[in-house]
């Protein structure tokens, strides 16, 4: 399995498509460069707040929320979200946040 | 890691070649191309489930880290299964190869590969069969068809045996009725036996087999999804709803996908499943265990299949509910209309289902017990039970896609088209070789639906984009309705790609729209779009506002 390497020299095991493997690693400092990996080159407050929310609602459920639930809360459109995480909230948005993929008909 | 580039749609289509390449098709060599297999199985999941030789490998390594003895363990597993189901043996057996399915594979017909035509895929397992365990071939080899079990077979295997969506359309058309689908299922259960399984497949199983539904969500996480859709229908509708959960005593056990509470576009069928039981009163529950619909044990092996299945009958017993009620799911209904009644039944401690509104007796579900969403609610509108207005659906233009395991796998075929007849104004179908019991698959089906699998799944859905593409072009069409959570994930992008335009929706969401519902207060759908009314009061040119 791939290490995704940053900040000079520190390293986290990530799967193939990049997401990593344990999310106790996850810090700030991880999740900017996590987001280059998505074609976002900065995170801006927006995404920030998407980030958080998905972050938080991970520690409290063990799992990424219901997208409508994520748009509600965030007050963000699905087409505003994947304005700001091109490849959409359960890849860009969950790889940054630092969340496994969610898996089955999804 | 950059996403992989993927052609033109022209392009794709054009490069489409049906003349067979000059290497013999014996010649078993395979070129793990990326876009076009999904990836290896995480030793995590494997060994969650306690299943054979968890290690860290991808398809595209040349050392897939097998067992030792590895050629011993499958001929084992292989020799078991041929005596342990009579149809394996059967179609291992009379197949003439008389090529009737060949050209009716998406698959094939999407990547011109002759090996995805079904009858050369099952050649690829059968070729084995009679080199091992027929007379002929033990002594002929070669010369009887027969090929030896070598590491290059065993990809050829894994390569093509995970481009089959086990959606049974070829078996539509042959003349002995093979079933290739339970082929390709032998060929996965085989290849699971020394661990060469996808991790699409064995991620979900873990999840399942930890919390009930593929998405790993937790009885907490069930409760807080179920609470925010009775929130957003109360901002749509302006009625307090309830949806009861682990509800013992109730009459019904309604199960549907876990991506029906979780995803977009299947959560606003959700939301149309949730407004029909209000209006209609009904009295049942939610299962936090048999929280999901899917089973993607289907996918693995019979054994697995029964694992996750299993849950569907304990829950019902320990809620003491009379009978089961299952959502726009598809492959949970080959599961449940083929295989649950002996794998877990007999049910007997349930009632035969009778719908508590109508007074109708589904017959058909006599011995499983458990209802299909569509076929509960088309008697509710036969009967007149509910009110419905189909003019607020009047902004989709709608075609129906038959999701295959519903359509061939128990042959609801009637109950759709009458419900969307009765929630819709705009109702097109495709062309007859591409719908009911002919219908295309989405094309990433049986846990092909990965990211890193997807121009494999473009060309595969490239048939069925192709006729929803007919009825964009002749009638605008803008919505594709299905009753299947693969279905809902995947068509999004098949459509994106192929058919820009046209967007993908739930049966029970038109059903959701049109419903007319005591005290409500709406004037949307439940995707916000505001409903347009009845045609005079559309502008005559020019297409809807959605």
């Amino acid at each position: 399995m791939p290490w995704f390497e940053y900040d000079d020299g520190k390293k986290v095991e990530v799967d193939e498509d990049g997401f990593i493997q344990n999310p106790e690693e996850w810090n700030k400092e991880l999740a900017i460069e996590l987001a280059k990996t998505e074609g976002v080159e900065e995170m801006t407050e927006d995404h920030w707040k998407v980030a958080n929310y998905l972050r938080d609602y991970y520690l409290e459920f063990g799992i990424a929320p219901m997208i409508r639930k994520l748009c509600k809360q965030t007050g963000f459109t699905l087409k505003q979200i994947y304005e700001l995480y091109p490849s959409g909230p359960a890849k860009g948005g969950c790889k940054v946040a630092g969340l496994p993929k969610p898996t089955g008909c999804v | 890691m950059a996403k992989d580039k993927i052609a033109k749609p022209e392009e794709l289509a054009d490069g489409i070649n049906y003349t067979p390449p000059k290497k013999d098709w014996f010649d078993p060599k395979v070129e793990f191309v990326r876009g076009r297999y999904n990836y290896a199985s995480t030793p995590s999941g494997l060994e969650y489930l306690g299943l054979p030789n968890p290690r860290k490998w991808q398809p595209d390594q040349e050392d897939w880290k097998l067992p030792k003895d590895w050629q011993k363990i499958v001929l084992k597993g292989f020799k078991e299964r041929l005596a342990k189901f009579r149809s394996f043996k059967i179609f291992m057996d009379i197949c003439v190869r008389c090529g009737a399915c060949a050209d009716k594979c998406h698959f094939f017909l999407g990547s011109g590969d002759p090996k995805n035509m079904p009858v050369l895929r099952a050649e690829l397992l059968r070729s084995v069969y009679r080199n091992d365990f027929t007379a002929f071939g033990r002594v002929l080899g070669k010369l009887a068809g027969g090929r030896e079990l070598t590491v290059d077979v065993l990809k050829e295997w894994f390569y093509y045996f995970y481009q089959c969506t086990e959606c049974r359309r070829c078996s539509v058309f042959c003349p002995y009725g093979i079933d290739t689908a339970e082929i390709t299922m032998m060929a996965r259960e085989l290849l699971s036996l020394i661990g060469c399984t996808i991790d699409w497949i064995t991620t979900p199983l873990a999840n399942c087999y930890r919390t009930g539904n593929h998405l790993g969500i937790q009885p907490h996480g069930f409760k807080d999804s179920i609470e925010f859709a009775l929130d957003d229908l109360y901002d749509l509708t302006g009625l307090k709803i309830e949806a009861p959960i682990n509800k013992k005593g109730a009459e019904i056990l309604f199960i549907v996908p876990s991506a029906d509470y979780f995803a977009n576009p299947h959560y606003f069928g959700f939301l149309g499943y949730l407004a029909l039981f209000h209006e209609i009163g009904l009295d049942y529950t939610f299962s936090t265990y048999a929280s999901e619909g899917g089973n993607f044990g289907l996918f693995h092996s019979h054994d697995m299949a029964k694992r996750l299945n299993a849950k569907m009958y304990a829950e019902a017993k320990r809620l003491k509910v009379k009978w089961l009620l299952g959502g726009e799911c598809g492959h949970m209904w080959r599961v449940v209309h083929q295989y649950m009644d002996t794998m877990n039944g007999p049910a007997d401690f349930l009632e035969e289902p009778i719908s508590p509104i109508t007074g109708t007796k589904f017959e058909n579900a006599k011995s499983t017990k458990m209802v299909h969403i569509c076929e509960f609610t088309s008697d509710l509108i036969y009967h007149n039970k509910i009110k419905l207005d189909p003019n607020r659906n009047n902004h989709w233009r709608v075609t129906f896609h038959d999701s295959c395991n519903p359509a061939r796998g128990m042959g609801l075929l009637e109950e759709p088209r009458y419900i969307l007849r009765s929630v819709c104004n705009n109702f097109y179908e495709m062309p007859e070789d591409t719908i009911r019991e002919k219908t295309f698959c989405c094309g990433s089906g049986a846990g092909l639906g990965t990211d890193e699998n997807l121009e494999m799944r473009l060309r595969g859905g490239f048939p069925r984009a192709n006729a929803v593409k007919y009825v964009h072009d002749k009638h605008d069409v803008n919505l594709l309705t299905c009753i299947c959570a693969i279905d809902k994930a995947t068509l999004p992008a098949l459509m994106d790609y192929w058919v820009p335009g046209v967007e993908v929706g739930a049966i029970h969401e038109l059903v959701g729209n049109a419903l007319v519902m005591e005290g409500e207060k709406r004037d949307t759908d439940f995707r916000g779009n505001r409903f347009i009314g009845p045609p005079e009061a559309q502008p005559k040119e020019g297409k809807e506002n959605v």
